[in-house]
């Protein structure tokens, strides 16, 4: 259990999917724009991330064992095609989940941040429950650095900003600087 | 009859990649590699060049297949030519230099979902022959590499206070090791794109001073 913990404490703080990866940067700059926007675009990178684990997971026992070389394709083809799926599920189950989420799916579909967890989940040969912690904390991560980053966009609304810093560059340093602020996450394996 | 024009029209194609189009300081593509493995200039190039590689043949293959893909499908198919090609350039790069391959680690695979090369499929290749679709790319592979490859060198001279493994500077030296962490990488990127905002405005500034010389 305290394994499971630590797995998604890791993945949540110490090495955020955005922050320490650089995984799902684009969605974390270009849609970082409006808190509840972000909010949202988190909620449906966590779904996609548990969908990819379990994914992941199912390949990595029963097919890629056989043919290692088709990983990448594979894991490409079935995490899209599986999000498609359960898209359309939702759409028939829950209009009112699908309106908060729906828009997200596509353009999260197997961007840099759920083929990263996918490939990471591989390569640190989790199993099934751990895989789907993992996911969770990565998801959350992503979460966290979309909101954190929102909030502080927001915010910078209202300030005078001189034209020449605005926009990317901006950005990126502020994405810096929280990125170094979750660097001191580090310190909580060495404290334990 | 028109060679020359062809010849022209190429190397317009390679340089815009290069410079006015390129595709990490203006574009602001294939920000996860750019930011993630150029804490150093050999893994900057690296990366570069496997990118390169697999930016060049899937090109040559989309181009060559553009009047057989169907419209609707033909996303999937650039992504699976893309997939195969890193699949390649992965083993190639582990049976070649491991060294560097471990410590790109699962950053090599990711160069699927670089979404530079999925653009550069969906917005050139799939629609122009093959001599302009080579061009395109590597104008554009140029530029990515050469991007890398600065941003890698700043991070690497400033965090560790070397150039491809080289020492730099004398012993009292103390190295900047926050370039070559993670946030290095923001900053880095961050300020060379304000150096870019600024030479394009001072640039705009001149132009507007003379009006009558030159127009985009």
């Amino acid at each position: 259990m305290q394994e499971l913990i630590w797995i998604f404490v890791s993945a949540l703080l110490i090495n955020n999917f955005t922050l320490a990866y650089f995984l799902g940067i684009c969605p974390f700059l270009g849609v970082s724009g409006r808190l509840d926007t972000a909010f949202r675009l988190g909620l449906a990178n966590i779904f996609v991330m548990l969908i990819t684990a379990l994914c992941s997971w199912a390949l990595n026992t029963y097919i890629l064992p056989y043919a290692p070389y088709l990983r990448l394709i594979s894991f490409i083809i079935v995490i899209a095609s599986t999000v498609q799926l359960v898209e359309m599920a939702i759409k028939k189950i829950s209009p009112e989940l699908f309106r908060a989420l729906g828009i997200f799916l596509p353009l999260i579909t197997t961007n840099c941040a759920i083929l990263g967890l996918a490939l990471f989940a591989t390569n640190k040969g989790y199993n099934l429950v751990e895989g789907l912690f993992f996911a969770l904390g990565a998801g959350g991560g992503v979460t966290l650095a979309l909101v954190l980053m929102a909030g502080i966009r927001e915010e910078m609304k209202v300030l005078d900003i001189p034209k020449l810093v605005e926009g990317t560059a901006l950005n990126l340093i502020i994405a810096g600087i929280l990125s170094m602020a979750f660097m001191g996450f580090a310190g909580l394996f060495s404290a334990s | 009859m028109n060679q020359v024009q062809t010849t022209n029209r190429s190397a317009e194609e390679f340089l815009k990649g290069l410079w006015k189009e390129n595709p990490v300081f203006v574009a602001v593509l294939g920000m996860c590699p750019t930011l993630a493995v150029t804490n150093t200039a050999i893994n900057s190039l690296a990366m570069g060049l496997a990118t390169a590689f697999v930016l060049v043949f899937s090109s040559l293959l989309v181009s060559s297949f553009r009047k057989l893909i169907p419209k609707q499908v033909r996303i999937t198919a650039f992504i699976i030519i893309i997939a195969t090609f890193v699949t390649v350039v992965d083993f190639m790069l582990a049976a070649i230099v491991p060294q560097v391959h471990k410590e790109l680690g699962a950053f090599i695979a990711l160069i699927v979902v670089n979404c530079l090369i999925l653009g550069r499929q969906e917005a050139f290749s799939s629609k122009n022959p093959v001599g302009l679709a080579m061009a395109d790319a590597l104008g554009m592979s140029a530029g990515f590499t050469f991007a890398l490859l600065s941003i890698g060198s700043i991070r690497e001279i400033l965090g560790s206070g070397s150039l491809f493994n080289i020492p730099l500077f004398g012993s009292g030296f103390e190295p900047w090791v926050i370039m070559v962490l993670p946030p290095g990488g923001f900053f880095t990127l961050g300020f060379l794109l304000l150096f870019f905002n600024w030479l394009q405005k001072r640039r705009k500034a001149q132009m507007r001073a003379t009006p009558s010389t030159v127009k985009p």
